[in-house]
This record gives C-alpha cells, structure tokens and sequence, in this order.
C-alpha cells in the first residue's frame, strides 16, 4: 500500500495550508477553553491571559458538590440509555436484517427517527407523553429520553455489520452440530462485537452531552450539561465551567476514539 | 463397478421428493438412491434443484412433499445439527474471526472434545488437506486454493457418514480446479465416505463421480456412471449437456434413419470423408457443405449443412500437423459417415 500512494501526486502548498486553516477553524474553540482554565482572570477573555494558575481545579474538586453530583448523575444516564439502547438496537437489528415482513422498511424507518427529527421535536413529545401517563419527572424518564434516540446508533452498525456477514456462516455453524444457541454464541455475536461496541460508545457519547431532550424530560435533576448551561449567568464561575467543560471534553473524547478504533481493526482484516 | 456399489448399503434415499417455493417448482418429484462409499454428482444447469436436494439433505430446507431417508432414518424435520453430514460450502463459509485450527475443530469443540484430542486431530487434518502449519493463520491470509481445503477439512474432522459440496471448486481457476478434482476423489478414496457432489460442469463431473444424476428443472433425467450418460444418454437434454451432441428429430431424423424416433450422434465419432468416396456397409452417410472450421488444438470443430438443412458437429483430433482441413476448406462439399451403432435414441422432453 505504501508504494501505491508513493506513486500519487502529493498534496501541494496552498492546500496543506488551506486543510490546516480548517483544522485550526473546527478546534481552535476547544484550544480557547483549555487555555482559560488557567487563567487569573474570572470573568473576562483577554489575550494573552495575564496568568497562569490551576487555582479552578482545585476549586471545582474542592468547592463545587453540586458538579460532582451533575457528573454522576450524566454518568448513571449514560450507562442506562447506553444499555438499553444495545439490547433493543442489536435485536432490532436482528429481526429487520433476517426476517422480511410487512411493515418492515416503515420500522427501519421509525427507529431512525428520533435522531433524525430535531431535538427540540423528540422533547417535547416525551414531555407530554410523560405528563398525559402522569409519570413523575425523574432520572428515569431521563434515561428513557435518551434509550429513544441511542438506539439509533447501536442498530445502525450492528445491521451494517450483519449485512456484512455470510449468512452461510451460520448455516455452517448448524451443519457442524452447533444448536442456535452456540452458533449466536460462537459465530454471530464474535462477528458483531466490535460493532455492538463501537455503537454503544458512541451512544454512551450521544447521551453523555445531550441537553435538549433532557431538559424536557428532567425534573429537578440536572445532568452535566444543564449544569454546564446553569452556569453561563454566573461570570465570575467562568474559569470553574471551563474546567468541567474540559472534563467533558476527556470524558466524550475517550468512548469516541476507542469506537472509531473498534471499526478500523475490522474493516483492515 | 456400478452393480459393485449398489451392494452397498444405501445412504441416503429419497422417495417422490418435491420442494416448491410458492408457485414454482425448484425440486419435481426426484426419487433417487445414493450408495455408501459413492461418489455420487448432482449435474445440472443453474435453477436445475441440485442445490436444492444438497440442502434437504443438509437439513437447510425441508421438502414439500415425499420422504428423504438416512441410512434408513426419515430426516424430515431433524435440524441440521442432529444429522451425521457435513457441507463444503460454495462460499466456504469460513468463520472470519477464528484461526484455521479453530475452524477446523470447531465440530470438535461443539462436541466438547478435549483440548488435546482436538489439537492432534486438526493436525492430521490439516496433513491430509496438505496445509501443515497452516493452524494460526486467519482465512483472510489464505489463498482461494486454501481456504477450500480449509473448508473441507472442517466439514471432514466430524468423520460425517455423508459429506455434501455445494459447487466447491467454482472460484478457482482452470489450473488450480482440475488439480483439486484429482485431490478430491484421492481423499474421498483415502478416508471412504460418501460424497455427494453439486456441479455444472460436466467435465468436472466425469472426472470424480461414480455415478452422476442429471437435473433439469427440478426433475431428474438419467441417473448413471460417467461412461452410460455419456454413451448412452437418456434424454436429449443428457446428450446435450454432457458433452455435445447432434440432435436429429423429426423430419431430419426420418431423412437419415427413415424413421422419427429422435436420436443423438456425438460430433466425435462422425468421419470426414470426401464425396467421391464410398461409405463402408453398415454406416449413415449424409452429404453437405463445410461451414465453419474451428482449429482448438488438440482437436478441430467442423460445422457441416446437410444437405437436408440440418447443421452437424464433427469432432476430429489432429493426429498430424498436416492441416488437411484448414479456412480454405470452407464452402467444400464433403460426405459424413458414422456408424450406426453409435446413434443413440433419446427421449425428448
């Protein structure tokens, strides 16, 4: 492979820098937020910062119970949504990819929609199904919201992959004395891990920072990014968000990459 | 050799078998026995039900009407995983994310035999698909050529009393093909189980089989080995797809034998001979046009007009290098003869 891309025209001048400028462009906020968790100023961005301190970590760690329990919160949600959404999205996935039926394309169809319909939609619907059941406002109907819209992202690489997979493989499984249990355990699932996984991080991610479903669907609880949004009134807190932000950023960051390296390895082989 | 087989016990039978998808008809009332120990090939064009009958046999479909025995035992409704065959798949059906030692004992694994017994067993295995050391490597880093026999070892470790193949050679080339057919009929001998075997290719077919069926929209047509179908085909889609054949119905045969009754000739034991030459007693002599010549190397394709207005292949091998009939020899008038013994009546459809 080396060799073939040695033999391509490289890239000239004007359009290295013209990538680089949209690299810049794209990231250059995130660079902004974790320069000014260091500075001494509060509440304004003056550049350069006047100094460098890591006074704000220490406060958040410290000082601030009500992020820590935003965090924990965000975190339990996550993992909720992100479990359920891998049970419900790879079974769907199952029955849409192996069975034909009526109505099929229409349930494809349906459980891409509440991330293809705007956030602001998918919301308000919860809410006011949540109030006509008279269900009361907790970390449940939180964690429900957000089942609706990752289950998305678990069904669609799940069916992807299985689209990928022979389908005589299992017949080969049964015809080598495997029951259907085995050959789920043995064959199927092997062949659909990685994809299960990658679409469970990057539910886990989807979840971790939503707001606007979740400020629909929460009562008094706030997740990390309500938290985050409470925050902005507060000038003088400023440094001390930037730092939870920056937590966010590591928090999002990690599931995002080992997903992305997840379906890389498989695609190679 | 023929009747030395039907001693054996018998296989697998199936008795008035059909399988219809909705309307059509994919397997038409086949009955047929397979002997043990036979190599036994299912021959037909593609849509023909060959696969169809692998697969009921493999337990992937279940017939729609009639009865498929093993060894005696009625297998309508038993799963794949409860009958003593194995498939060599057409698409090999590798498991992608195991090594080939442990595709090969996967049957072995399932059947909880321990780890030790497994590992000598798949080593012989391997011995015998002559792919030694070949146990760590994934089938992604296998050639087409190696993946087959990967895929055959894995069906032969559970020592099934029939091993199914399902077109197994289709994605090799000519080469690497006619060396695994050769291989497959010395394995098939070396550990003497029934095969049974789905093709298209004729060749294919009387290189390995001991017997061979021929399908035809889901009916079968002649069931024999290599020499009777080819020799004496049955019908006349027989004489046409094994091998090549001149078809005489009708009025053309009436012309010829003085007779309708349908008949076949094959192209190779028809002789050249020029118009002012006499036709020895006891052959059909019929007088025409050279069309074309086709040289092929080993042998020349004639295509003759008779003069009745019947088209006829004649097959010659070029035994000297004299190029007696070459392009030039389009357009000349030439008188044919065959003996009779080698017509063959067949039934049409």
């Amino acid at each position: 492979m080396r060799s073939d891309t040695a033999l391509e025209p490289r890239a000239g001048w004007g359009l290295k820098i013209a990538t680089g400028a949209g690299l810049l462009f794209l990231n250059f906020p995130v660079v902004v937020i974790i320069l000014y968790t260091f500075t001494t100023e509060t509440s304004a961005f003056t550049f350069p910062p006047p100094g460098l301190t890591f006074e704000w970590y220490g406060k958040l760690l410290a000082e601030r119970p009500d992020f820590w329990r935003a965090l924990g919160l965000s975190l339990q949600v996550a993992i909720a949504a992100t479990t359920v959404a891998m049970i419900l999205g790879s079974l769907i996935a199952f029955a849409v990819h192996r069975r034909s039926f009526f109505g099929k394309d229409v349930i494809s169809l349906l459980v891409v929609l509440p991330i293809a319909l705007p956030g602001i939609v998918t919301g308000i619907a919860l809410r006011s199904s949540i109030v006509i059941f008279g269900v009361e406002f907790s970390i449940w109907t939180i964690m429900i919201g957000h089942a609706t819209f990752c289950i998305v992202t678990v069904y669609n690489n799940v069916i992807a992959r299985l689209r990928r997979t022979q389908h005589s493989q299992i017949e080969a499984s049964m015809d080598l004395g495997a029951s259907a249990f085995q050959t789920f355990r043995y064959v199927i699932f092997p062949n659909i891990a990685t994809a299960l996984l990658a679409g469970g991080l990057l539910a886990f991610a989807l979840s971790f920072d939503e707001i606007i479903v979740t400020t629909f669907t929460a009562g008094q609880q706030q997740t990390l990014p309500i938290w985050i949004f409470n925050q902005l009134p507060r000038p003088r807190d400023r440094p001390v968000t930037n730092v939870a932000a920056v937590i966010v950023i590591a928090i999002t960051f990690i599931p995002i990459l080992l997903a992305y390296r997840f379906t890389n390895r498989v695609s190679e082989t | 050799m023929t009747t030395a087989q039907q001693d054996s016990p018998v296989a697998i039978r199936f008795s008035g078998v059909s399988r219809h998808f909705g309307a059509v008809k994919a397997v038409d009332n086949v009955s047929m026995e397979i002997y043990d120990g036979e190599f036994y090939s299912m021959l037909g064009p593609s849509g023909s039900g060959k696969t169809t009958c692998l697969r009921m046999i493999a337990g992937f479909e279940q017939p729609s009407a009639g009865s498929i025995q093993l060894h005696g035992r009625e297998v309508a409704g038993v799963p794949p995983f409860e009958r003593d065959v194995n498939t060599v798949f057409q698409d090999y059906a590798l498991f992608p994310h195991m090594t080939v030692g442990d595709n090969v004992g996967y049957g072995l694994m399932i059947r909880k035999v321990p780890k030790a017994e497994r590992k000598r067993l798949v080593g012989e295995m391997l011995e015998l698909v002559r792919l030694p050391g070949m146990h760590d490597r994934k089938p992604s880093q296998l050639s087409g050529g190696q993946r087959q026999r990967v895929a055959l070892a894995r069906a032969l470790i559970n020592r099934p009393s029939v091993l199914l193949l399902d077109e197994p050679l289709g994605a090799l080339d000519l080469k690497l093909r006619q060396d695994m057919q050769i291989e497959l009929k010395a394995i098939q001998q070396q550990v003497g189980i029934t095969f049974i075997y789905v093709t298209h290719d004729q060749e294919e077919a009387l290189t390995m089989s001991d017997r061979i069926a021929i399908f035809n929209h889901g009916r079968l047509e002649q069931v024999g080995s290599p020499t009777e179908v080819y020799e004496r085909p049955a019908t006349a889609f027989v004489a046409g797809f094994v091998g090549t054949s001149n078809l005489f119905t009708g009025e053309s045969a009436k012309r010829i034998s003085g007779n309708d009754h349908a008949f076949t000739v094959r192209p190779e034991r028809i002789r050249i001979i020029s118009t002012d030459q006499a036709a020895p007693s006891g052959a059909r002599v019929g007088d025409g046009v050279i069309k074309d010549v086709i040289y092929l190397g080993m042998n020349t394709r004639f295509l003759v007009d008779l003069d009745g207005g019947d088209t006829v292949i004649v097959m010659q091998q070029n035994l000297d290098n004299s190029a007696s009939f070459d392009s030039s020899t389009r357009g000349q008038r030439v008188r044919l003869i065959w003996p009779i013994d080698f017509e063959r009546p067949v039934v049409l459809e």
